[in-house]
Protein backbone atom coordinates (compact mmCIF):
# COMPACT_ATOMS: atom_id res chain seq x y z
CA UNK A 1 0.00 0.00 0.00
CA UNK A 2 2.66 2.64 1.04
CA UNK A 3 4.73 3.50 -1.99
CA UNK A 4 8.80 3.65 -0.45
CA UNK A 5 9.64 6.61 -1.10
CA UNK A 6 13.69 5.77 -0.14
CA UNK A 7 14.22 3.81 -3.24
CA UNK A 8 16.87 5.35 -5.27
CA UNK A 9 15.80 8.11 -7.56
CA UNK A 10 16.02 6.88 -11.23
CA UNK A 11 18.86 7.75 -13.52
CA UNK A 12 16.24 9.57 -15.98
CA UNK A 13 15.00 11.68 -12.63
CA UNK A 14 18.40 12.52 -11.81
CA UNK A 15 19.08 13.74 -15.20
CA UNK A 16 16.63 15.59 -15.10
CA UNK A 17 17.10 17.50 -11.49
CA UNK A 18 20.79 18.29 -13.02
CA UNK A 19 18.98 19.76 -15.82
CA UNK A 20 17.30 22.18 -13.85
CA UNK A 21 20.11 23.21 -11.42
CA UNK A 22 23.30 22.97 -13.64
CA UNK A 23 22.52 25.80 -15.66
CA UNK A 24 21.95 28.10 -13.06
CA UNK A 25 25.27 27.14 -10.78
CA UNK A 26 27.24 27.68 -14.27
CA UNK A 27 25.68 31.10 -14.61
CA UNK A 28 26.28 32.12 -11.23
CA UNK A 29 30.28 30.62 -11.23
CA UNK A 30 30.79 32.64 -14.85
CA UNK A 31 29.24 35.78 -13.51
CA UNK A 32 29.50 36.00 -9.90
CA UNK A 33 31.81 33.61 -8.17
CA UNK A 34 34.79 33.86 -10.68
CA UNK A 35 34.80 38.01 -11.57
CA UNK A 36 34.56 37.76 -7.46
CA UNK A 37 37.60 35.71 -6.59
CA UNK A 38 39.66 37.29 -9.66
CA UNK A 39 38.59 40.72 -8.05
CA UNK A 40 41.03 39.51 -5.12
CA UNK A 41 43.81 37.83 -7.38
CA UNK A 42 44.04 40.96 -9.67
CA UNK A 43 45.09 43.03 -6.65
CA UNK A 44 48.36 41.56 -6.43
CA UNK A 45 49.38 42.30 -9.86
CA UNK A 46 51.04 45.33 -11.70
CA UNK A 47 48.94 46.55 -14.38
CA UNK A 48 49.31 47.98 -17.63
CA UNK A 49 45.97 49.45 -19.12
CA UNK A 50 44.17 46.01 -20.03
CA UNK A 51 47.04 43.95 -19.91
CA UNK A 52 48.28 42.43 -16.40
CA UNK A 53 52.06 43.01 -15.54
CA UNK A 54 54.22 41.30 -13.08
CA UNK A 55 52.99 39.70 -9.39
CA UNK A 56 54.08 42.81 -6.75
CA UNK A 57 51.99 40.96 -3.89
CA UNK A 58 50.86 43.64 -1.46
CA UNK A 59 52.33 46.59 -3.21
CA UNK A 60 48.77 47.91 -4.29
CA UNK A 61 47.40 47.54 -0.76
CA UNK A 62 50.27 49.67 0.82
CA UNK A 63 49.63 52.33 -1.76
CA UNK A 64 45.87 52.48 -1.07
CA UNK A 65 46.41 52.93 2.70
CA UNK A 66 49.36 54.72 2.98
CA UNK A 67 50.70 55.89 -0.07
CA UNK A 68 51.23 59.69 -0.46
CA UNK A 69 48.86 60.28 -3.00
CA UNK A 70 46.31 57.93 -2.56
CA UNK A 71 45.93 57.02 0.64
CA UNK A 72 44.99 61.06 1.64
CA UNK A 73 42.28 60.66 -1.25
CA UNK A 74 41.06 57.19 0.49
CA UNK A 75 41.05 58.27 3.67
CA UNK A 76 39.17 61.62 2.95
CA UNK A 77 36.45 60.06 0.82
CA UNK A 78 36.50 57.53 3.64
CA UNK A 79 35.03 59.93 6.27
CA UNK A 80 32.40 61.00 4.16
CA UNK A 81 30.82 57.68 3.33
CA UNK A 82 30.84 57.60 7.04
CA UNK A 83 29.07 61.35 7.20
CA UNK A 84 26.85 59.81 4.93
CA UNK A 85 25.75 56.78 6.91
CA UNK A 86 25.60 58.47 9.85
CA UNK A 87 23.25 60.78 8.70
CA UNK A 88 21.26 58.48 6.58
CA UNK A 89 20.97 56.41 9.92
CA UNK A 90 19.18 59.33 11.58
CA UNK A 91 17.08 61.32 8.86
CA UNK A 92 16.32 57.67 6.81
CA UNK A 93 15.57 55.20 8.90
CA UNK A 94 14.90 57.57 11.66
CA UNK A 95 12.13 59.65 10.17
CA UNK A 96 10.88 56.34 8.19
CA UNK A 97 10.33 54.81 11.81
CA UNK A 98 8.47 57.75 12.88
CA UNK A 99 6.38 58.09 9.31
CA UNK A 100 5.61 54.31 9.35
CA UNK A 101 4.45 54.73 13.14
CA UNK A 102 2.11 58.06 11.78
CA UNK A 103 0.54 55.51 9.46
CA UNK A 104 0.43 52.48 11.57
CA UNK A 105 -2.73 54.01 13.24
CA UNK A 106 -4.24 54.60 9.51
CA UNK A 107 -5.31 58.20 9.71
CA UNK A 108 -7.46 60.04 7.19
CA UNK A 109 -5.42 59.44 3.52
CA UNK A 110 -3.57 56.36 4.82
CA UNK A 111 -3.57 55.01 1.38
CA UNK A 112 -2.97 58.22 -0.38
CA UNK A 113 0.27 58.94 1.59
CA UNK A 114 1.52 55.01 1.79
CA UNK A 115 1.77 55.67 -2.16
CA UNK A 116 2.96 58.93 -1.55
CA UNK A 117 5.91 58.12 0.44
CA UNK A 118 7.30 55.34 -2.16
CA UNK A 119 6.75 57.89 -5.50
CA UNK A 120 10.71 58.76 -5.10
CA UNK A 121 11.66 54.76 -4.22
CA UNK A 122 10.78 53.73 -7.53
CA UNK A 123 12.58 56.20 -9.68
CA UNK A 124 15.93 55.85 -11.11
CA UNK A 125 18.81 57.48 -8.95
CA UNK A 126 19.93 59.37 -11.80
CA UNK A 127 16.65 61.49 -12.64
CA UNK A 128 16.88 62.24 -8.57
CA UNK A 129 20.16 63.52 -9.05
CA UNK A 130 19.77 65.68 -11.68
CA UNK A 131 16.28 67.15 -10.52
CA UNK A 132 17.53 68.02 -7.32
CA UNK A 133 21.12 69.24 -9.69
CA UNK A 134 18.61 71.54 -11.24
CA UNK A 135 16.38 72.64 -8.09
CA UNK A 136 19.59 73.52 -6.36
CA UNK A 137 21.13 75.57 -8.78
CA UNK A 138 22.25 79.01 -7.75
CA UNK A 139 20.58 81.56 -9.57
CA UNK A 140 17.27 79.32 -11.06
CA UNK A 141 16.67 76.43 -8.97
CA UNK A 142 13.77 76.39 -7.03
CA UNK A 143 15.00 76.40 -3.52
CA UNK A 144 16.93 79.88 -4.16
CA UNK A 145 14.18 80.89 -5.72
CA UNK A 146 11.80 80.24 -3.20
CA UNK A 147 14.19 82.05 -0.58
CA UNK A 148 14.28 85.07 -2.75
CA UNK A 149 10.59 85.24 -3.05
CA UNK A 150 10.18 84.61 0.73
CA UNK A 151 12.85 87.32 1.16
CA UNK A 152 15.05 85.09 2.94
CA UNK A 153 17.92 86.15 0.26
CA UNK A 154 20.39 85.46 2.91
CA UNK A 155 20.04 82.45 2.91
CA UNK A 156 20.18 81.43 -0.89
CA UNK A 157 23.66 79.90 -1.33
CA UNK A 158 25.06 77.71 -4.29
CA UNK A 159 24.59 74.57 -2.09
CA UNK A 160 26.10 72.72 -4.12
CA UNK A 161 29.11 74.56 -4.65
CA UNK A 162 29.85 75.73 -1.57
CA UNK A 163 32.03 73.31 0.95
CA UNK A 164 29.95 73.83 3.65
CA UNK A 165 26.53 72.91 2.32
CA UNK A 166 27.55 70.45 -0.94
CA UNK A 167 28.14 66.93 1.33
CA UNK A 168 24.77 67.64 3.17
CA UNK A 169 22.62 68.44 -0.06
CA UNK A 170 23.68 65.28 -1.38
CA UNK A 171 22.99 63.48 1.67
CA UNK A 172 19.25 64.86 1.52
CA UNK A 173 18.54 64.19 -1.92
CA UNK A 174 19.41 60.64 -1.38
CA UNK A 175 17.09 60.61 1.82
CA UNK A 176 14.24 62.52 -0.56
CA UNK A 177 15.02 59.15 -2.37
CA UNK A 178 14.66 56.52 0.04
CA UNK A 179 13.13 57.38 2.73
CA UNK A 180 9.85 55.30 1.44
CA UNK A 181 11.75 51.92 1.65
CA UNK A 182 12.50 52.19 5.42
CA UNK A 183 8.98 53.62 5.96
CA UNK A 184 7.10 50.55 4.01
CA UNK A 185 9.42 47.94 5.49
CA UNK A 186 8.92 49.16 9.08
CA UNK A 187 5.23 49.68 8.23
CA UNK A 188 5.13 45.86 7.62
CA UNK A 189 6.91 45.16 10.76
CA UNK A 190 4.90 46.79 12.92
CA UNK A 191 0.96 45.20 11.37
CA UNK A 192 2.99 41.56 12.20
CA UNK A 193 2.90 43.06 15.74
CA UNK A 194 -0.11 41.82 17.64
CA UNK A 195 -2.65 43.94 18.23
CA UNK A 196 -3.44 42.59 21.72
CA UNK A 197 0.23 43.91 22.69
CA UNK A 198 -0.88 47.33 21.92
CA UNK A 199 -3.77 47.64 23.08
CA UNK A 200 -2.69 46.23 26.70
CA UNK A 201 -0.40 48.78 26.91
CA UNK A 202 -2.02 51.60 26.30
CA UNK A 203 -5.03 50.12 28.73
CA UNK A 204 -1.55 50.23 31.48
CA UNK A 205 -1.72 53.70 31.00
CA UNK A 206 1.93 54.08 28.52
CA UNK A 207 2.24 56.81 27.23
CA UNK A 208 2.71 57.59 23.26
CA UNK A 209 6.85 57.94 23.81
CA UNK A 210 6.96 54.76 25.79
CA UNK A 211 4.90 52.88 23.56
CA UNK A 212 6.93 53.59 21.04
CA UNK A 213 10.39 53.20 22.88
CA UNK A 214 9.49 50.21 25.15
CA UNK A 215 6.82 48.17 23.02
CA UNK A 216 7.45 49.37 19.52
CA UNK A 217 11.13 49.88 18.68
CA UNK A 218 12.37 46.52 20.67
CA UNK A 219 8.77 44.28 18.36
CA UNK A 220 10.28 45.69 15.03
CA UNK A 221 13.97 44.42 15.46
CA UNK A 222 13.47 41.98 13.06
CA UNK A 223 12.80 45.49 10.29
CA UNK A 224 15.59 47.75 12.23
CA UNK A 225 18.60 44.78 11.18
CA UNK A 226 17.58 44.53 7.36
CA UNK A 227 17.63 48.30 6.98
CA UNK A 228 20.20 49.23 9.02
CA UNK A 229 22.70 46.55 6.88
CA UNK A 230 21.18 47.68 3.89
CA UNK A 231 21.92 51.34 4.30
CA UNK A 232 25.54 50.22 5.65
CA UNK A 233 26.35 48.39 2.51
CA UNK A 234 24.67 51.05 0.54
CA UNK A 235 26.50 54.18 2.48
CA UNK A 236 29.64 52.50 1.40
CA UNK A 237 28.71 51.50 -2.43
CA UNK A 238 27.28 55.33 -2.55
CA UNK A 239 28.18 56.19 -5.80
CA UNK A 240 25.11 57.54 -8.39
CA UNK A 241 24.26 60.31 -6.50
CA UNK A 242 27.42 62.14 -5.99
CA UNK A 243 28.47 61.52 -9.72
CA UNK A 244 25.47 62.96 -10.91
CA UNK A 245 24.97 65.66 -8.84
CA UNK A 246 28.99 67.12 -7.48
CA UNK A 247 30.60 65.21 -10.54
CA UNK A 248 33.80 62.33 -10.47
CA UNK A 249 35.93 64.59 -9.28
CA UNK A 250 33.60 65.18 -6.00
CA UNK A 251 33.46 69.01 -5.69
CA UNK A 252 34.14 71.52 -4.71
CA UNK A 253 37.73 70.58 -3.88
CA UNK A 254 36.74 66.90 -2.94
CA UNK A 255 35.01 67.86 0.18
CA UNK A 256 31.79 65.59 -1.48
CA UNK A 257 34.17 62.91 -2.47
CA UNK A 258 33.18 59.19 -1.46
CA UNK A 259 35.07 55.88 -1.69
CA UNK A 260 32.27 54.95 -4.87
CA UNK A 261 34.12 57.98 -6.96
CA UNK A 262 37.79 57.33 -6.05
CA UNK A 263 37.39 53.69 -6.92
CA UNK A 264 35.44 54.99 -10.45
CA UNK A 265 38.58 57.43 -10.91
CA UNK A 266 41.63 55.07 -10.19
CA UNK A 267 39.94 51.99 -12.09
CA UNK A 268 38.40 53.77 -15.62
CA UNK A 269 40.22 57.13 -14.58
CA UNK A 270 38.34 60.51 -15.29
CA UNK A 271 38.38 63.23 -17.87
CA UNK A 272 40.87 65.30 -16.89
CA UNK A 273 43.36 61.96 -16.76
CA UNK A 274 42.47 59.36 -18.54
CA UNK A 275 45.11 57.03 -16.67
CA UNK A 276 43.59 53.67 -15.53
CA UNK A 277 44.88 51.21 -12.75
CA UNK A 278 43.30 48.14 -12.37
CA UNK A 279 46.02 47.13 -10.06
CA UNK A 280 45.29 50.12 -7.43
CA UNK A 281 41.48 49.47 -8.20
CA UNK A 282 41.20 46.50 -7.32
CA UNK A 283 43.09 46.44 -4.17
CA UNK A 284 40.87 49.35 -3.68
CA UNK A 285 37.32 47.44 -4.12
CA UNK A 286 38.94 44.09 -2.25
CA UNK A 287 39.31 46.63 1.25
CA UNK A 288 36.25 47.87 0.88
CA UNK A 289 34.49 44.44 0.21
CA UNK A 290 36.51 42.72 3.00
CA UNK A 291 35.37 45.77 5.25
CA UNK A 292 31.67 45.66 4.05
CA UNK A 293 31.26 41.68 4.50
CA UNK A 294 33.29 42.11 7.91
CA UNK A 295 31.10 44.98 9.33
CA UNK A 296 28.19 43.89 7.93
CA UNK A 297 28.43 40.19 9.52
CA UNK A 298 28.96 42.03 13.06
CA UNK A 299 26.45 44.78 12.42
CA UNK A 300 23.64 42.10 11.70
CA UNK A 301 24.62 39.70 14.40
CA UNK A 302 24.71 42.70 16.94
CA UNK A 303 21.43 43.46 16.08
CA UNK A 304 19.71 39.95 15.84
CA UNK A 305 20.55 39.98 19.22
CA UNK A 306 18.20 42.55 20.39
CA UNK A 307 15.18 40.53 18.15
CA UNK A 308 12.78 39.26 20.11
CA UNK A 309 10.37 36.14 19.09
CA UNK A 310 6.67 36.60 19.39
CA UNK B 1 -3.92 50.16 39.34
CA UNK B 2 -5.37 52.66 37.97
CA UNK B 3 -5.68 51.57 34.53
CA UNK B 4 -9.33 50.40 34.83
CA UNK B 5 -9.90 53.86 36.58
CA UNK B 6 -8.61 55.96 34.33
CA UNK B 7 -10.03 56.98 30.58
CA UNK B 8 -10.95 54.18 27.71
CA UNK B 9 -7.77 53.81 25.74
CA UNK B 10 -9.23 55.92 22.50
CA UNK B 11 -9.49 58.92 24.61
CA UNK B 12 -6.45 58.51 25.94
CA UNK B 13 -4.73 59.51 22.59
CA UNK B 14 -5.47 63.47 22.64
CA UNK B 15 -7.10 64.93 19.66
CA UNK B 16 -3.99 67.45 19.30
CA UNK B 17 -1.90 64.08 18.83
CA UNK B 18 -3.98 63.28 15.28
CA UNK B 19 -3.61 66.59 13.99
CA UNK B 20 0.24 66.89 14.36
CA UNK B 21 0.36 63.01 12.66
CA UNK B 22 -1.80 64.64 10.08
CA UNK B 23 0.29 68.04 9.49
CA UNK B 24 3.31 65.74 9.56
CA UNK B 25 1.87 63.27 7.12
CA UNK B 26 0.49 65.87 4.98
CA UNK B 27 4.03 67.88 4.72
CA UNK B 28 5.94 65.14 3.98
CA UNK B 29 3.02 63.51 1.11
CA UNK B 30 3.83 67.23 0.07
CA UNK B 31 7.83 67.02 -0.49
CA UNK B 32 7.68 63.60 -1.63
CA UNK B 33 5.54 64.81 -4.19
CA UNK B 34 5.99 68.23 -5.17
CA UNK B 35 9.42 68.24 -7.00
CA UNK B 36 7.65 65.61 -9.25
CA UNK B 37 5.16 67.95 -10.20
CA UNK B 38 7.40 71.05 -10.80
CA UNK B 39 9.60 68.53 -12.73
CA UNK B 40 6.38 67.84 -15.12
CA UNK B 41 5.31 71.29 -15.02
CA UNK B 42 8.60 72.73 -16.03
CA UNK B 43 8.62 70.37 -18.98
CA UNK B 44 5.54 72.48 -20.83
CA UNK B 45 7.31 75.81 -20.24
CA UNK B 46 9.99 77.63 -22.06
CA UNK B 47 13.73 77.84 -20.27
CA UNK B 48 12.83 81.44 -19.96
CA UNK B 49 9.59 81.20 -18.38
CA UNK B 50 11.11 78.39 -15.43
CA UNK B 51 14.02 81.38 -15.03
CA UNK B 52 11.04 83.97 -14.45
CA UNK B 53 7.78 82.10 -12.94
CA UNK B 54 9.20 78.85 -11.86
CA UNK B 55 6.06 78.31 -9.57
CA UNK B 56 3.33 79.40 -12.37
CA UNK B 57 1.36 76.85 -13.88
CA UNK B 58 2.13 76.13 -17.67
CA UNK B 59 0.05 76.04 -20.53
CA UNK B 60 -0.51 72.88 -20.99
CA UNK B 61 -0.75 72.96 -24.74
CA UNK B 62 2.68 74.04 -24.85
CA UNK B 63 4.26 70.98 -25.71
CA UNK B 64 7.25 71.42 -27.79
CA UNK B 65 9.51 70.41 -25.86
CA UNK B 66 8.18 66.78 -25.92
CA UNK B 67 8.05 66.94 -29.47
CA UNK B 68 11.88 67.55 -29.44
CA UNK B 69 13.05 64.97 -27.09
CA UNK B 70 10.97 62.74 -28.46
CA UNK B 71 11.92 63.71 -32.58
CA UNK B 72 15.42 65.28 -32.24
CA UNK B 73 17.36 63.25 -29.90
CA UNK B 74 18.20 59.52 -29.07
CA UNK B 75 15.91 59.38 -26.35
CA UNK B 76 13.60 56.79 -27.95
CA UNK B 77 16.40 54.69 -28.52
CA UNK B 78 17.62 54.53 -25.04
CA UNK B 79 13.87 53.61 -24.11
CA UNK B 80 13.94 50.70 -26.81
CA UNK B 81 17.74 49.81 -25.21
CA UNK B 82 16.06 49.74 -21.61
CA UNK B 83 13.26 47.74 -22.65
CA UNK B 84 15.14 45.00 -24.28
CA UNK B 85 17.33 44.84 -21.80
CA UNK B 86 15.18 44.85 -18.96
CA UNK B 87 12.78 42.38 -20.29
CA UNK B 88 15.60 39.94 -21.74
CA UNK B 89 17.04 39.66 -17.76
CA UNK B 90 13.73 39.48 -15.62
CA UNK B 91 12.84 37.03 -18.01
CA UNK B 92 16.06 35.04 -17.67
CA UNK B 93 16.39 35.86 -14.19
CA UNK B 94 12.49 33.73 -13.82
CA UNK B 95 13.55 30.85 -16.18
CA UNK B 96 16.84 30.01 -14.27
CA UNK B 97 15.58 30.98 -10.70
CA UNK B 98 12.58 29.00 -11.28
CA UNK B 99 14.63 25.84 -12.34
CA UNK B 100 16.76 25.90 -9.19
CA UNK B 101 13.77 26.80 -6.97
CA UNK B 102 11.87 23.80 -8.15
CA UNK B 103 14.93 21.03 -8.28
CA UNK B 104 16.10 22.71 -4.47
CA UNK B 105 11.87 22.57 -3.27
CA UNK B 106 10.32 19.67 -5.00
CA UNK B 107 13.71 17.03 -4.86
CA UNK B 108 15.30 15.45 -1.82
CA UNK B 109 18.77 15.09 -2.45
CA UNK B 110 22.41 15.71 -0.28
CA UNK B 111 23.21 19.00 -2.60
CA UNK B 112 20.37 21.02 -1.78
CA UNK B 113 22.11 22.27 1.27
CA UNK B 114 25.21 23.13 -0.57
CA UNK B 115 23.63 24.75 -3.68
CA UNK B 116 21.10 27.26 -1.33
CA UNK B 117 24.50 28.19 0.27
CA UNK B 118 25.56 28.82 -3.17
CA UNK B 119 23.00 30.85 -3.71
CA UNK B 120 22.97 32.51 -0.60
CA UNK B 121 26.69 34.02 -1.16
CA UNK B 122 25.41 35.26 -4.12
CA UNK B 123 22.96 37.44 -2.63
CA UNK B 124 25.25 38.76 -0.02
CA UNK B 125 27.81 39.39 -2.53
CA UNK B 126 28.07 43.53 -3.97
CA UNK B 127 29.06 42.68 -7.56
CA UNK B 128 29.59 45.85 -7.81
CA UNK B 129 33.00 45.63 -6.54
CA UNK B 130 34.11 42.65 -9.36
CA UNK B 131 33.25 45.06 -11.65
CA UNK B 132 36.93 45.18 -12.73
CA UNK B 133 37.01 41.37 -13.38
CA UNK B 134 33.43 41.31 -15.00
CA UNK B 135 34.77 43.75 -17.77
CA UNK B 136 37.74 41.84 -18.60
CA UNK B 137 35.75 39.05 -18.44
CA UNK B 138 32.97 40.25 -20.65
CA UNK B 139 35.68 41.87 -23.05
CA UNK B 140 37.05 38.15 -23.70
CA UNK B 141 33.93 36.91 -24.18
CA UNK B 142 33.43 39.46 -26.91
CA UNK B 143 30.42 41.30 -24.87
CA UNK B 144 31.29 44.64 -24.04
CA UNK B 145 29.55 46.92 -25.41
CA UNK B 146 26.92 45.56 -26.08
CA UNK B 147 23.46 44.69 -24.39
CA UNK B 148 24.19 41.52 -23.39
CA UNK B 149 27.03 42.49 -21.23
CA UNK B 150 24.04 44.45 -19.02
CA UNK B 151 21.57 41.75 -19.61
CA UNK B 152 24.35 38.63 -17.97
CA UNK B 153 25.54 41.10 -15.35
CA UNK B 154 21.78 41.75 -14.34
CA UNK B 155 20.70 37.89 -14.33
CA UNK B 156 23.65 37.20 -12.51
CA UNK B 157 22.62 39.85 -9.48
CA UNK B 158 18.81 38.84 -9.65
CA UNK B 159 19.11 35.18 -9.62
CA UNK B 160 19.81 33.99 -6.16
CA UNK B 161 16.63 36.17 -4.87
CA UNK B 162 14.82 34.75 -7.12
CA UNK B 163 15.67 31.01 -6.05
CA UNK B 164 14.79 32.42 -2.71
CA UNK B 165 11.85 33.31 -3.56
CA UNK B 166 10.44 30.69 -6.16
CA UNK B 167 12.20 27.86 -3.80
CA UNK B 168 10.02 29.32 -0.83
CA UNK B 169 6.77 29.21 -2.68
CA UNK B 170 6.94 25.74 -4.15
CA UNK B 171 7.91 24.26 -1.05
CA UNK B 172 4.74 25.23 0.58
CA UNK B 173 2.81 23.16 -2.36
CA UNK B 174 1.02 20.11 -1.19
CA UNK B 175 3.18 16.65 -3.05
CA UNK B 176 -0.42 15.29 -3.15
CA UNK B 177 -0.47 17.25 -6.66
CA UNK B 178 2.73 15.79 -8.11
CA UNK B 179 1.66 12.54 -6.78
CA UNK B 180 -1.80 12.07 -7.96
CA UNK B 181 -0.06 13.33 -11.64
CA UNK B 182 3.07 10.52 -11.34
CA UNK B 183 0.18 7.66 -11.05
CA UNK B 184 -1.53 9.41 -14.07
CA UNK B 185 1.60 8.28 -15.75
CA UNK B 186 2.49 12.13 -16.18
CA UNK B 187 6.44 12.49 -16.74
CA UNK B 188 8.49 15.32 -14.01
CA UNK B 189 8.77 17.78 -16.97
CA UNK B 190 5.21 17.64 -17.51
CA UNK B 191 4.27 17.93 -13.77
CA UNK B 192 6.30 20.61 -13.25
CA UNK B 193 5.24 22.44 -16.56
CA UNK B 194 1.47 21.51 -16.39
CA UNK B 195 1.01 21.22 -12.46
CA UNK B 196 3.05 23.07 -10.56
CA UNK B 197 3.93 26.30 -12.14
CA UNK B 198 0.69 27.70 -12.95
CA UNK B 199 0.40 27.49 -9.34
CA UNK B 200 3.50 29.56 -8.84
CA UNK B 201 2.85 33.20 -10.90
CA UNK B 202 2.10 35.18 -7.74
CA UNK B 203 5.89 34.59 -6.77
CA UNK B 204 6.98 35.03 -10.43
CA UNK B 205 5.04 38.50 -10.07
CA UNK B 206 7.27 39.13 -7.16
CA UNK B 207 10.51 38.10 -8.02
CA UNK B 208 9.88 39.71 -11.68
CA UNK B 209 9.30 43.51 -10.23
CA UNK B 210 11.96 43.25 -7.95
CA UNK B 211 14.62 42.96 -10.45
CA UNK B 212 12.98 45.03 -12.68
CA UNK B 213 12.97 48.41 -10.93
CA UNK B 214 16.38 48.24 -10.16
CA UNK B 215 17.54 46.84 -13.43
CA UNK B 216 15.52 49.54 -15.30
CA UNK B 217 16.49 52.26 -13.27
CA UNK B 218 20.44 51.29 -12.95
CA UNK B 219 23.53 53.39 -13.88
CA UNK B 220 26.67 52.11 -12.90
CA UNK B 221 27.07 49.00 -14.89
CA UNK B 222 26.14 50.80 -18.17
CA UNK B 223 28.21 53.85 -17.19
CA UNK B 224 31.30 51.10 -16.98
CA UNK B 225 30.48 48.51 -20.24
CA UNK B 226 28.46 50.94 -22.94
CA UNK B 227 30.40 53.28 -25.45
CA UNK B 228 28.45 53.67 -28.21
CA UNK B 229 25.85 55.78 -28.14
CA UNK B 230 23.30 53.62 -29.69
CA UNK B 231 23.11 50.91 -27.24
CA UNK B 232 23.04 52.99 -24.12
CA UNK B 233 19.32 52.61 -21.34
CA UNK B 234 17.71 54.92 -20.10
CA UNK B 235 19.71 56.26 -16.97
CA UNK B 236 22.61 56.09 -18.88
CA UNK B 237 21.46 58.21 -22.06
CA UNK B 238 20.35 60.64 -19.54
CA UNK B 239 23.13 61.60 -18.99
CA UNK B 240 24.36 62.44 -22.54
CA UNK B 241 21.10 64.43 -22.85
CA UNK B 242 21.94 66.57 -19.91
CA UNK B 243 25.34 66.96 -21.00
CA UNK B 244 24.35 67.85 -24.52
CA UNK B 245 21.32 70.69 -23.41
CA UNK B 246 22.59 72.16 -20.30
CA UNK B 247 21.37 74.95 -20.53
CA UNK B 248 17.74 74.50 -22.35
CA UNK B 249 15.83 73.89 -19.05
CA UNK B 250 12.88 73.48 -20.80
CA UNK B 251 14.21 70.01 -22.13
CA UNK B 252 15.81 69.16 -19.59
CA UNK B 253 13.04 68.54 -17.23
CA UNK B 254 11.04 67.39 -20.57
CA UNK B 255 13.40 64.86 -20.80
CA UNK B 256 13.54 63.73 -17.36
CA UNK B 257 9.75 63.55 -17.44
CA UNK B 258 9.79 60.97 -19.75
CA UNK B 259 12.60 59.02 -18.38
CA UNK B 260 10.45 58.96 -15.02
CA UNK B 261 6.96 58.62 -16.80
CA UNK B 262 6.92 54.77 -17.38
CA UNK B 263 7.83 53.66 -14.35
CA UNK B 264 5.92 55.78 -12.26
CA UNK B 265 2.40 55.70 -14.28
CA UNK B 266 3.27 51.69 -13.94
CA UNK B 267 3.76 52.31 -10.08
CA UNK B 268 0.63 54.47 -9.75
CA UNK B 269 -1.18 51.99 -11.40
CA UNK B 270 0.12 48.78 -9.86
CA UNK B 271 1.29 50.30 -6.42
CA UNK B 272 0.67 47.08 -3.96
CA UNK B 273 2.08 44.76 -6.49
CA UNK B 274 5.30 47.48 -6.73
CA UNK B 275 5.58 47.89 -2.83
CA UNK B 276 5.26 44.23 -2.46
CA UNK B 277 7.52 43.26 -4.87
CA UNK B 278 10.39 46.01 -3.78
CA UNK B 279 10.21 45.46 0.07
CA UNK B 280 9.75 41.41 -0.60
CA UNK B 281 14.19 40.99 0.75
CA UNK B 282 13.53 43.30 3.49
CA UNK B 283 9.96 42.14 4.54
CA UNK B 284 9.47 38.55 6.25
Amino acid sequence: MLVSRKQAPSLKRQLWVAFLVVPPIVFMSLFVVYPILSAFAYAFYDWQGLARGEFVGLKNFKEVLFGATMAPVVWNAFLHNVYALIALMIIQNGGGFLLAWLLYKEPFGFRFHRIAVFVPVVLSTIIVGFLWKLFLNPNFGIINQALYSLGLDSWAKPWLGDSSTALGALILANAWHFVGFPTLVYLAGMQRIPPEIIEAARLDGTNEWQLLKNIVWPLVAPSTTILFTLLFIGAFNWFEIPYVMVGLDGSPFGTTDVLGLVFYRTAFGNQSASIQNFGMGSALATLLFLFIVVFASMLTLWLRRREIQF
Amino acid sequence: MNALTSQAPSSRQPISFALLAQVILIANSFIMLYPVVVMVLSAFKTTGEIFEHPFALPDFTQVGNFAKVLGETAMPTYFVNSILVTGTSVLLILVLGTMAGYAVARYESRTNTFILLFFLAGLMLPLKLAVIPLFILLRDLGLLDSRWSLIVTYTAIGLPSAVFIMAGFLRTLPSELEDAARIDGASEPRIMWSVMLPLARPPMAIAAIQNAVPIWNDFFFPLVFIQTDARKTLPQGLTTFMGEYTTDWGMLFAGLTIAAAPITLLYIALSRQFIQGMTAGAVK
